[in-house]
């Protein structure tokens, strides 16, 4: 099984991913399983690019939106408050965290609101807004289907995209004959998600609150959109009177046209369809109702500093670097320990808090396959790369892998030593016993076979060949 | 310094240089016949397009809906096509609206690259309708089929930012095994009137 996260949703502070994929990997029917199932939304991401003719127009021109965004965010996030402020909408400012959640509360507590409903942000996970606001008497309900199944195992999401995508319908159907009351033995994702319309209309029904998150925040218009397919952001926002929408900084569009770009991108990257099923533009509250725009720093104009990692800001969270990561595919969502996991996540992580996330720089095959498919072309692999050389320079790397790379170091730079060192192993690995050449302090061997060793060595390999020609 | 200038001043204070706005001119698809191509992606997102040549007949057509049939209440905001029972007005809290069969709504653009139609929701009486109802039927003239989002902004350009969306086919969800299951908490289906 995957770490559990605590109930309060903290993760692990330090993770080591190594150890947390082990876990995973040990059931290996559903570790074969998950691949497939992500493997299979990569596969739709394909098709639904390859049927765009201007698809690599769209990523440069998304790309180029952002980092023209990034060098003047200061500015537009000024024109959208203004805007969104002229059409009745309240903008509040939270630098951290801590101030986001005293923000939220703070609404609801003032209309003594104590049942919220909300629909999918990454945000508020990152904010470990649910805890902090059950532990101050609000019930809060996650509504997206994936996310409320993921919060009924007080589990955080193993996925942007795709919260509950480590579950099997059986885990899911035992899950909700607990919590829902269905039949037993039940794990018909219809049956299932029937069961769970009936559950959640109640809930946004006697919701006295809606908060949804952001993908886009529009400076000119002063407006936010929210995508979704379930349509749970449309209930959340149009049920209760109170709509509270809470957005990191880097979701700022300049123009409405410039929506078009990316929501072109974001869903067919995601999962492959030609847009998600809802797209709502809200400007202002409605007639009898309250808006409130929560935009939060939480580090991110630290990360604007940063002439490498400030790439990353531009990031729509489609999840498409996820389902196309050998290593994701293979160690699950979990083994991350971050709010994002995967390739964006293993940048994100670091940059947040480098000594506990050390080890996710290192959780990537550096294919190049993330840089690939993502839609606003983040060089997601050589971010990695440079968070490794990074990590280096800190004194943060494992005491094996410095050890391990002194070694190299040395071999390589005598020729001598590199010569000697050939001629040895080819005569001694070959005659050890397997217990010693796959002892614990080969990492490297616990998933992979030792090739054969060669008769000859590459020099007299290619001093032949010379000789011949 | 307030929480608002502190962020702002962060930002520019680490902001790179300027880079300049990317040129979107060239973007875009174009169809050899959109309104064909917009029935097909529909179709391709869980939903049906039914094309009719005028206003009459698209009244005729919803009455012969099954889901039509089969509703008890109906909220219509396109009268000429079908009269609903369930008077607005009357209804007080968005919360009262459960229970609704069938909303009948006026979509202004339909994108033929993604089977999207645009409705302005600003003026609803109550914004709940579109999505607490079980079917949703939108009505859309022909002349409203663009090529792509980029020519659906275009359009709406013109007009102030308001409460507005995209609607593309029933709601849906693959949460549970990446099986997709249609109607998860909004509409069950999405029949597209397009007249003309
Ligand atoms: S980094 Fe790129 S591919 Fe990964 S989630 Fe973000 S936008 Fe998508």
């Amino acid at each position: 099984m995957s770490a559990p996260p605590s109930a309060t949703g903290e993760l692990e502070r330090t993770v080591d991913h190594a150890a947390a994929a082990a876990r995973f990997v040990a059931d290996d029917a559903k570790a074969h399983w998950h691949d497939q199932a992500l493997w299979w939304v990569r596969k739709k991401r394909d098709a639904a690019s390859a049927a765009v003719p201007d698809w690599e127009a769209l990523r440069d021109a998304a790309a180029g939106l952002k980092a023209h965004t990034l060098s003047r965010l200061g500015d537009y996030l000024d024109e959208f408050a203004r805007n969104a402020e002229a059409r009745g909408a309240h903008v509040h400012f939270a630098r951290d965290a801590a101030e986001h959640n005293a923000i939220v509360h703070g609404i609801l507590q003032e209309r003594g609101i104590t049942r919220l409903v909300k629909s999918k942000s990454m945000l508020t996970e990152e904010c470990h807004l649910n805890p902090y606001l059950e532990a101050r008497g609000v019930t809060v309900t996650d509504t997206d289907l994936g996310e409320r199944i993921v919060q009924l195992r007080h589990e955080p999401p193993s996925h942007i995209v795709l919260p509950a995508i480590h579950l099997k319908k059986e885990e899911i159907g035992e899950l909700f004959h607990r919590e829902l009351g269905t039949a037993e033995g039940a794990s018909d994702p219809k049956v299932l998600t029937e069961a769970a319309r009936q559950h959640l209309r109640q809930r946004f029904l006697e919701a006295e609150a809606g908060l949804t998150g952001v993908n886009f925040a529009i400076a000119e218009t002063g407006g936010v959109v929210v995508c979704t397919n379930e349509g749970n952001a449309d209930m959340g926002s149009t049920l209760p009177r109170v709509h509270i929408a809470c957005m990191g900084v880097e979701k700022l569009v300049p123009r409405r046209e410039d929506l078009a770009v990316f929501l072109r991108l974001l869903a067919r990257s995601a999962t492959g369809q030609p847009v998600t099923t809802y797209t709502t533009h809200f400007h202002g509250p409605r007639p009898d109702g309250e808006l409130h725009i929560v935009v939060v720093d939480n580090g991110r104009s630290r990360q604007l500093a940063d002439p490498v990692f400030r790439r990353s800001l531009s990031c729509i969270r489609c999840g498409a670097c996820m389902n196309t990561c050998p290593v994701f595919r293979r160690s699950g969502g979990y083994s991350y320990g971050y709010i994002v996991p995967g390739p964006i996540g293993s940048i994100l992580g670091p940059a947040r808090d480098p000594a506990g996330h050390r080890t996710l720089p290192f959780a990537s095959s550096l294919c190049g396959s993330c840089s690939d498919v993502c839609p606003v072309r983040i060089d997601l692999h050589h971010e990695l790369w440079a968070w490794r050389k990074e990590l280096v320079k800190r004194g943060l790397l494992p005491w094996r892998k410095r050890a391990a790379m002194k070694l190299a170091g040395a071999v390589l730079r005598f020729a001598w030593l590199y010569r000697l060192a050939g001629w040895v192993a080819r005569r001694l690995v070959p005659a050890l016993p397997r217990r010693l050449a796959y002892g614990r302090w080969n990492a490297w061997g616990r998933q992979r076979e030792l090739p054969p060793m060669p008769r000859q060595t590459f020099r007299q390999l290619y001093r032949s060949h010379r000789d011949r020609s | 310094m307030t929480a608002r200038e502190e962020m702002l001043a962060a930002m520019r204070r680490n902001a790179p240089r300027e880079t300049p706005r990317p040129d979107l001119a060239r973007l875009g698809v174009k169809f050899a016949d959109p309104a064909a191509k917009f029935a097909e992606s529909l179709q391709g997102v869980g939903g049906t397009c039914l094309r009719v040549p005028d206003l009459a007949v698209a009244g005729r057509a919803v009455a012969e809906l099954p889901v039509r049939q089969a509703a008890k209440k109906v909220v219509s905001l396109v009268p000429e096509v079908e009269p609903g029972n369930l008077d607005l007005a009357a209804v007080k809290a968005p919360r009262e609206l459960e229970g609704l069969d069938l909303t009948v709504l006026r979509g202004e653009l339909a994108v033929a690259e993604n089977g999207a139609v645009w409705v302005d929701a600003q003026l609803l009486p109550h914004r709940a309708i579109f999505v607490i109802a079980e079917h949703l039927v939108l009505v859309v003239d022909a002349a409203g089929v663009v090529n792509d989002l980029h020519e659906a902004y275009a359009r709406l350009a013109g007009r102030p930012a308001a409460y507005g969306l995209f609607i593309s086919g029933p709601s849906k969800t693959a949460d549970i095994e990446q099986a997709l299951v249609i109607g998860a908490q909004g509409a069950r289906s999405c029949t597209v009137l397009l007249v003309g």
